[in-house]
């Protein structure tokens, strides 16, 4: 080794990876990532939204990017981060420790736990399944229930744990609306048979293409949006879902079977995200990092040389994260411009 | 010498004039006021052996007051001295009287002022014993009283953390109530000082004072005693102190079988003076103690209703956990008087629901809801998929889930489960339909859509022929069993698992794990079911202490009851009670109620469960 590291990059997904390749043209830069590979998230997608664009090469195009300047270590689980004399030292399980003057943190999101939702009855009902399971279906090709049968109808819940005062989060996952509308074209691609139910409580369609894939849905793949919260579910003998909502639109309460309901998850601050932080303080009331300004210095925080950067801020899509790593990557430099 | 007349006499008799005038006429609006049915209930049982309990019971809680004993002795000896100390001094201060003047008959202020007109012959019986007796009561009442200021100025001191904030006209009359003993120790005494014929405290005290000017103080003295009866007694029907009277109707209206209807009554007016503002539903309400707020509690509503000022948030503001009902010493039942309150305002309420496309009647929706029209609104696969009974006799047990259970689909699951491992018949009666019990609507006022929904319930569940109900919902089973008028037997699934398990019919493995059980609201202060739960869980695991269980749990926070509570408030009293029920490091807290357990489940992400998902677990 010998030559000192200039920054380390806690999480190997979309925000650090960006975040990365900027930075380790003209710096030396160390990732840390948990899992056995960089890519976080978007390992578990097929195609992103709004565009079907493959994950897989998404992720690719990333890791190509990588310069020399940069080490990748994976399988290394964090276990503290404490400022020590002006630099930053970062603690592995293995006892292992790296110092560097600046630290961002990119440690990200985890869907939410739909279990706590029981009324959805997901890991009761067998025929309950989540966005992320949904992908995992449609990256293999084949859409089964649970009996291995090919299912005629399929219902998507919005906003499951998020904009829920209930499981305490307020927020908004910004990325379910168009998620749901991506994932009912590809089902309803692999299932031409299928009729299709999307509940929402408003749809946020304001991205870019987001309201033209929107309005495709419907008109070309006959998704039929009901606007209304479903309040229970329950199973029927044949393990048929029975949904309860009401259509807030038509103003009167409805009851629908189906054979797959999908419920939207939303995002929550991943377990090491929360972590650092309480134990830096710099939580929000979700436990998403606070950054020190939203308007003019979205990528730094109130402790010098460190920064944060994507969904582990708020929720956000793929796009973004990767500005968000690039940015931080500009203002890391600066600061590494400034101080060394 | 003085004869039996002294014009200080005057403020006092046309205080007890004016007293018991208004006692009268309240006293006979309230009775005019009973609705058809206690009416017809108090002519059925006043010439009984009830009255007669009625007596028995107005003994031992107007003047003892055993209730408050109970629960706070030192608070219960400052009570009793109150009301025994002058009851005594009145009954054995007329006996005095009496004898002096050798009549039953005498002049009724003559006991009151006795000292001042007694002329010191010792021609009666006993005169010594008399003297010793009334100074000994006046002595005790006087301790009380010496408590009653403590506990304004230091509740703690009375074991109070907070007492109630009062009125200018209650304050009136309690300073009225305080000054009316040392007036009358001060008067007493400088009468003795004059001629010696005080007892050993009177006297005491009047040859302390001898260095005053007593020959003039005497007349003021007494003068201000007969004054300060006089306004307490004329304030009395206007502020707390209405109590002392109303808790004796009240206890007779009881004691005749008479109960709360569905609208303002005299009874409920009867409760709503019997109220003594004490303050101890103060201390023990969850709203107080975790979410800060200090109008709402009982106290505060009845005065407000009284007051004719109550607002629609302080009667919405009630989780009706009933912990204040369990500890009110004159067991007013608060909550009841919310639900009529509650049916009043949105009576008189004339902005229109706008749910105008839901049928009509509330019991039009019960029926809405059938097989039927679970085809329409893009139903796709029609055939309904639950065992229809058509040809099959009755089942045994008829299993209602109740709405929130339905929030909750693991609980049916498991119960589902017990069902079939014990090889019950059993048949579901809202698996597709949503039935509410009706009681929701009932708390919130909404008496008559309840009375719709309910009939057309109690129809569907007399009409399957089962024997047996079971719910899975301590709101519906409270309902039930209060509401319904059932003929059949109605169990909430608590009991109804421990008979399995007695009955030998489920067999369940032990292990070792800890359980931390919820005593919720309904089904323990609303249906003392304590043990049930208790005993599944002891032939499973072992049961943590929990500090504060059985009557004393508190509420989870999430009652329907409550309409006015932001989230992040319902969040601070589910808080309180997690802290309790996690104190001893369970590995589950265990609760019998889907409301608590969603309550729980979002709280400290410890391990929350339905008594019969845990049963259903260890089930062998």
């Amino acid at each position: 080794m010998g030559q000192e590291i200039h920054t380390i990059i806690i999480g190997g997904g979309p925000a650090g990876l960006a975040a990365a390749i900027r930075l380790g043209r003209h710096h030396r830069v160390l990732i840390l990532e948990k899992e056995a590979e960089c890519g976080g998230k978007l390992n578990q997608w097929d195609k992103l939204f709004p565009d079907f664009e493959d994950a897989k090469t998404v992720r690719q195009t990333l890791l190509q990017r990588l310069p020399e300047n940069v080490t990748v270590q994976t399988s290394a689980n964090v276990t503290e981060v404490a400022q020590e004399s002006g630099k930053w030292k970062v603690t592995l399980q293995n006892g292992e420790t790296h110092i560097a003057p600046t630290l961002l943190l990119a440690t990200g999101f985890e869907p939410f736990n739909a279990i706590r939702k029981e009324e959805y009855g997901y890991g009761i009902y067998p025929n309950v399944i989540t966005s992320v399971e949904l992908e995992s279906m449609i990256a293999k090709g084949e859409i089964l229930t649970r009996e291995g049968k090919k299912p005629q109808s399929v219902a998507y819940i919005q906003c499951v744990g998020s904009r829920d005062e209930k499981v305490g989060n307020h927020f908004c996952s910004v990325n379910c609306c168009i998620c749901a509308v991506k994932q009912s074209i590809e089902v309803k691609q692999l299932l031409p048979q299928a009729n299709q139910f999307c509940f929402y409580m408003d749809l946020r369609m304001s991205g870019r293409n987001y309201e033209e894939r929107y309005r495709e849905s419907q008109e070309k793949y006959h998704v039929n949006f009901i606007r209304g919260r479903v309040s229970e579910t329950s199973v029927t003998a044949n393990n048929q879902i029975l949904v309860k909502a009401e259509d807030t639109l038509l103003s009167r309460p409805i009851k629908m079977k189906v054979d797959l309901l999908v419920l939207m998850v939303g995002m929550e601050p991943s377990p090491s995200t929360r972590q650092f932080a309480e134990k830096l303080g710099i939580s929000d009331p979700y436990g998403y990092f606070v950054s020190q300004n939203s308007e003019t210095a979205d990528n730094a925080t109130v402790h010098k040389g460190l920064f944060v950067a994507g969904s582990a801020k708020r929720p956000m899509p793929v796009p973004q994260a990767l500005k968000e790593g690039e940015a931080a990557a500009c203002e890391i430099a600066g600061y590494l411009s400034d101080n060394l | 010498m003085p004869s039996n007349y002294h014009p200080f006499i005057w403020p006092f008799c046309i205080g007890a004039l004016l007293l018991f005038g208004l006692l009268i006429v309240k006293f006979c609006r309230w009775l005019l006021h009973l609705d058809k049915i206690q009416r017809k209930q108090c002519l059925k049982n006043i010439i009984s052996f009830k009255t007669v309990a009625a007596i028995w019971e107005c003994l031992r809680e107007c003047l003892f007051h055993r209730n408050i004993f109970r629960k706070n002795w030192v608070l219960g000896y400052m009570h009793l001295s109150f009301a025994l100390g002058w009851f005594m001094l009145i009954v054995v201060g007329k006996a005095e009287a009496s004898c002096y003047s050798h009549t039953f008959w005498e002049a009724p202020w003559l006991a009151i002022f006795f000292r001042f007109f007694e002329n010191g012959s010792q021609d009666y019986f006993m005169p010594e014993l008399f003297t010793f007796a009334m100074d000994f009561i006046l002595a005790w009442i006087l301790s009380g009283i010496l408590l009653a200021w403590c506990k304004r100025l230091y509740s703690r001191l009375l074991g109070m953390r907070k007492t109630t904030r009062h009125t200018w006209y209650d304050r009136i009359g309690m300073t009225a109530l305080w000054c009316i003993f040392p007036f009358r120790l001060l008067a007493e005494s400088a009468t003795a000082a004059i001629r010696q014929n005080g007892g050993w405290l009177t006297q005491t005290v009047g040859d302390w004072m001898s260095f005053l000017p007593v020959q003039s103080l005497e007349l003021p003295l007494w003068w201000a005693y007969s004054s300060v009866l006089c306004i307490f007694f004329v304030c009395l029907p206007f502020t707390r102190y209405m109590h002392i009277f109303a808790e004796m109707l009240l206890i007779f209206l009881r004691k005749w079988g008479v109960v709360e209807g569905n609208r303002k009554s005299g009874y409920t007016e009867c409760e709503a003076n019997a109220c003594s503002r004490c303050g101890i539903c103060i201390d023990v309400c969850p709203l107080n103690t975790a979410a800060g707020f200090q109008n709402v509690q009982s106290v505060y509503f009845i005065r407000d209703l009284r007051q004719g000022r109550l607002t629609e948030e302080v009667t919405n503001n009630c989780l009706m956990c009933n912990r204040c009902v369990e500890a009110c010493p004159v067991g007013v039942q608060s909550t009841l008087m919310r639900q009529i309150i509650r049916g009043e305002q949105k009576h008189n309420d004339s902005s229109k629901t706008f749910y105008d496309y839901l049928p009509e009647r509330a019991g039009d929706c019960a029926s809405a809801v059938t097989p039927d029209n679970v085809s329409d609104n893009n139903v796709m696969n029609g055939a309904s998929a639950t065992s229809d009974r058509n040809g099959i006799s009755s089942p045994k047990v008829l299993y209602f889930a109740g709405c929130m259970t339905h929030l909750h689909p693991n609980i049916i699951q498991s119960m589902r489960r017990i069902f079939e491992a014990a090889q019950v018949d059993w048949h579901f009666l809202d698996e597709e339909k949503n039935l509410c019990c009706g009681r929701p609507l009932r708390q919130q006022g909404y008496h008559g859509q309840a009375d719709q929904m309910q009939a057309r319930i109690k129809q569907l569940i007399q009409s399957s022929g089962a024997e047996l109900l079971v719910t899975s919902c301590p709101i519906c089973y409270h309902s039930f069993k209060q509401e319904y008028n059932l003929e059949i037997k109605v169990m909430h699934h608590t009991e109804y698992l421990r008979q399995l398990l007695n009955e030998g019919r489920i067999r369940m493995k032990a292990d070792q794990s800890r359980f931390a059980y919820h005593d919720p609201c309904e089904l323990g202060r609303g249906e003392k079911i304590y043990e049930a739960p208790r005993e599944l869980l002891q032939a499973i695991g072992t049961l943590c202490k929990v500090d504060q269980e059985k009557q004393d749990s508190i509420c989870c926070g999430h009652s329907l009851a409550n309409t006015v509570l932001s989230a992040a408030q319902k969040n601070q009293v589910r808080d309180e009670a997690l802290q309790t029920l996690c104190a001893d490091h369970p590995d589950y807290i265990v609760t019998a109620c889907p409301l608590c357990k969603s309550a729980f489940k979002e709280g400290n992400r410890q391990q929350v469960a339905d008594i019969a998902e845990i049963v259903s677990d260890h089930i062998i």
